[in-house]
């Protein structure tokens, strides 16, 4: 094949084998020993520090900091994991930028703050790398609970519950665990398969049964579960995607942007993935970050980023737009997608500029055409197959303290419950905080 | 540029900054790339009597650090030079030679006995070498032979020994002192009724610089075991310092000139010996640490401050001395609060720790992190200060006459009172009736 990135349409192959393993490779190389004191010595070990509180889960991380600096590197990962048992996924993908590293009194102070994540990173994967798995069981309760959905939220409410000596079955409708760390996120922020290997580790709680390719409302019900299992917790994510609203949004070439993502994650080959030579990605988040960037990265000549809004609001932080800009991804702010235009196949988007006055956007009247051969949807995603027994709040699961649902034990957390941000780190917080909650209950009522 | 040409007990030269007597000085080698760097002079390493020392042949030093590895204290187990006498000899002269303008001293270590200072202090005059200094100061290896530290911690060895070498060479004498002692004055004032000419201070700390975990030998480890070594580097200066000004304030050794010696590591440093007393410094750890070029950033340092003072290097010898004092001393009427400039403020918070776990509770923390000195409650520990990693955040300062202190209700006296007087000193002396 000698395809290139001038190659019309959508076609695999237009970078070759090395680009393609360059371009995809650890974002951020993990750090060395002599790196992680050097990185680890310039933490204050601040009072109160404002990093912990900028964490969801809380992680003491001046701790953790300072047990990697006296070398005592297995104490600073149970340190993280007692708080966060996905500590090594979060250490690749949150965005540290806006959370503990934003935090960090040193960026106040030289704007360069402790390398927090990849110190998260470098405690987190020696413990895993030695096998080590620092927690044991409690003596079984005789209590089982379900988990449906096997993300972050389901995960780390599942490690909790199944230390607390409880027996755990987690369903997911995938063939794999993991959730959007599997089939999310960018390829390049957990790489060598890193997802499937965390949860396998996790799954040395022991206590956890995984059952895969059980969906909720097609294979198992929320009245099933409660009949059978002591509690249940719902984890399951918001796997609906919102339309576009725009003409001609059926044409060829035009797809979501979270499927693109899942399919290059499960590739084997990222040549034998297609993408297109002018990639238009419509949309402001992660998703549309993630989408954009690996577009450039599997080769696509031209890759524009619309965003209908302005710089500021966008929910991307500053660090991943400029990651996306360093790739060669185009921005373009203030513009919302009017028609697919092509015959057949899309070849270009209708754009339109937008004005803001307050939260509301309107068109100006002013268009412009953008080549496309592929255009990925990243306007967000929304909760789909709830069951009908817990009420719902804004699309999203009701819940109130930590995780309770409208109906009898029933729990949930992650993205499909109402409050906190979308994020892995405040999935694996509620996860973790729903368990607690149940584990209390069930004792409780023993 | 200031001019910083020395003169110490009459030996010339360019600059106060020598090298100590160690491994930076053991050979023509060394010592001439020190000039060529531009160092004002050397104290040669130790010259023993032949048969030459030998030197273990595993690790001789050992280290602490603090953040980023930076060498904060350096302890080592070797001994005196490990060469044959002759060849000593015959390098100090060809360097001497070649190098003119620069102090050449010449470190000795002999047994006490009149016989062996009388026959090498003829050889070591025969190389033009400048002056001596007698090693009196060494903690380990050879002060288990009576010599080193061995005759610096008795003060009869030290006027012994000092007035041989007065009475057997025109050179003049440095006695380098051992800190290894419970008062510095008592090594100082008996090298100088010895007649010497001059000490230098301080020789390294007996020490242990740390235990191997795994092993269980003392560091460095020579074969599953350690021996305690001389402690140097930027960690000693505080003792250094304080004995340094223990013999500038002495009335018996006022006006004996002193060496200063202890962890001088950059120009500062060695303005504040100076300014306590010494009239030149010696350094080694620096050396070993950043190289013989660190000697540029000394000399450009200490010119530009001399400048900026207004004043000459011999005004800035002792100018800190007045104001060494006893505590007894020390103005209670002298009150300060604690002041943090909120705009410099990273809101770490180690201020706040230190103050409410360790201190007087007088730190207040804010939802938002805004840290507040409580004046009624500071006692200007100066503790704040002392952790808070932004420079000139935390500043201590003086309440003026007329202010109320309002930890104490009193008014801030404007009058000087010590302890000497105070009422509940048992030994107070009443003010005149």
């Amino acid at each position: 094949m000698t395809n290139t990135p001038f190659t019309p349409g959508i076609v695999p192959a237009r970078l070759g084998a090395q680009d393609l393993a360059e371009n995809f490779s650890d974002l951020h190389p993990p750090l060395d020993g002599h790196e992680a004191l050097v990185a680890a010595d310039r933490c204050y070990f601040c009072h109160d520090a404002p990093c912990i509180t900028a964490c969801p889960t809380a992680i003491d991380i001046p701790l953790f900091i300072r047990q990697i600096a006296t070398g005592t590197t297995a104490s600073a990962a149970q340190t993280i994991f007692e708080q966060n048992i996905l500590g090594g996924m979060c250490a690749r993908v949150c965005p540290t930028e806006t959370l503990c590293e934003e935090a960090c009194v040193r960026e106040t102070a030289e704007g360069k703050p402790v390398l927090i994540g990849q110190l998260q990173r470098f405690a987190t994967d020696s413990l895993m790398a030695a096998d080590g798995h620092p927690f044991e069981r409690a003596a079984p309760s005789g209590k089982r609970v379900a988990v449906v959905g096997a993300g972050p939220a389901g995960l780390a409410c599942a490690h909790r519950l199944a230390l607390h000596g409880h027996d755990v079955e987690v369903f997911d409708a995938r063939p794999k665990a993991g959730g959007l760390n599997e089939y999310g996120i960018a390829s390049y922020k957990s790489t060598n398969g890193f997802a499937a290997a965390e949860v396998s580790w996790l799954l040395k709680i022991g206590g956890i049964t995984l059952s895969t390719d059980k969906a909720l409302g097609r294979d198992i019900t929320l009245e099933g579960l409660r009949g059978e299992f002591d509690a249940v917790f719902l984890g399951i994510g918001l796997t609906g995607v919102n339309a576009l609203r725009a003409e001609g949004e059926a044409r060829d070439g035009v797809a979501d942007a979270v499927e693109f993502i899942a399919d290059l994650r499960q590739a084997d080959d990222l040549g034998a993935l297609p993408v297109g030579r002018n990639v238009v990605v419509i949309g402001g988040g992660m998703t549309a970050i993630d989408a954009a960037v690996q577009s450039k990265l599997l080769g696509a000549e031209n890759v524009t980023l619309v965003y209908r809004r302005d710089r500021d609001a966008m929910p991307a932080s500053r660090y991943e737009q400029d990651l996306a800009t360093s790739r060669g991804v185009r921005f373009i702010f203030n513009a919302m997608p009017l028609e697919v235009l092509g015959n057949g196949a899309a070849t270009a988007l209708r754009c339109e500029y937008t004005k803001a006055e307050g939260r509301s956007l309107s068109g100006t009247g002013e268009t412009f055409d953008l080549p496309a051969d592929q255009i990925l949807k990243a306007i967000g995603q929304t909760l789909e197959g709830a069951p009908e027994a817990v009420r719902l709040e804004g699309g999203k699961i009701a819940v109130t303290g930590a995780g309770r649902t409208s109906a009898d034990n029933v729990w949930a957390g992650g993205d499909c419950a109402s409050g906190g941000e979308d994020l892995t780190v405040t999935a694996v917080a509620e996860g973790r905080d729903a368990a607690e909650d149940i584990h209390a209950t069930l004792i409780g009522g023993a | 540029m200031a001019d910083l040409t020395s003169n110490f007990i009459g030996i010339k030269s360019p600059n106060p900054f020598w090298l100590a007597s160690a491994p930076p000085t053991d050979k023509e080698y060394n010592v001439v790339r020190a000039f060529k760097a531009g160092w004002g002079g050397v104290v040669w390493k130790t010259l023993g009597e032949d048969p030459n020392v030998v030197n273990v042949n595993g690790p001789r030093y050992g280290a602490i650090y603090g953040a980023d590895r930076r060498l904060l204290g350096l302890n080592n187990i070797e001994l005196i030079t490990d060469r044959p006498l002759e060849t000593n000899l015959r390098e100090i002269k060809a360097v001497k030679a070649a190098w003119p303008d620069r102090a050449m001293i010449v470190s000795i270590m002999v047994p006490c006995e009149e016989a062996s200072w009388k026959y090498i202090l003829p050889l070591v005059e025969e190389t033009g070498a400048d002056g001596i200094e007698l090693n009196f100061g060494c903690p380990h290896g050879m002060s288990e032979r009576g010599m080193g530290a061995a005759v610096g911690q008795v003060p009869e060895y030290i006027e012994m020994v000092a007035r041989w070498c007065k009475q057997y060479t025109r050179m003049p004498v440095i006695v380098k002192l051992t800190p290894n002692i419970t008062d510095i004055r008592y090594p100082a004032r008996a090298a100088k009724s010895g007649g010497a000419d001059a000490v230098s201070l301080i020789n390294t700390i007996s020490s242990i610089t740390s235990v191997n975990l795994d092993t269980f030998s003392p560091e460095p480890s020579i074969d599953g075991k350690g021996s305690h070594g001389g402690y140097c580097g930027p960690a000693v200066k505080p003792i250094a310092l304080n004995m340094v000004a223990d013999i500038a304030r002495d009335v018996e050794t006022a006006g004996l000139p002193i060496s200063g010696i202890g962890g001088v590591t950059t120009w500062r440093d060695a303005a504040e010996f100076l300014a306590l007393g010494a009239g030149n410094v010696q350094v080694c750890t620096a050396a070993m640490t950043y190289g013989f070029k660190i000697v540029e950033e000394m000399k450009s340092g200490l010119s530009q401050y001399l400048d900026e003072q207004g004043i000459s290097l011999d005004d800035l010898i002792g100018r800190a001395v007045p104001n060494v004092t006893d505590w007894q001393y020390l103005n209670l009427n002298y009150i300060a609060k604690a002041r943090i400039d909120q705009d410099a403020c990273i809101k770490c918070g180690r201020c706040y720790a230190a103050c409410e776990d360790t201190s007087h509770q007088a730190i207040s923390m804010s939802e938002d992190r805004t840290f507040e000195v409580i004046d009624a409650e500071c006692v200007a520990c100066n503790l704040c200060v002392n952790v808070c990693p932004v420079e000139g955040c935390i500043t201590m300062e003086e309440l003026a006459a007329g202010e109320t202190d309002p930890r104490t209700g009193k008014t801030v006296s404007a009058d000087y009172a010590n302890w000497t007087t105070h009422p509940n000193n048992p030994g107070a002396v009443k003010a005149a009736e």
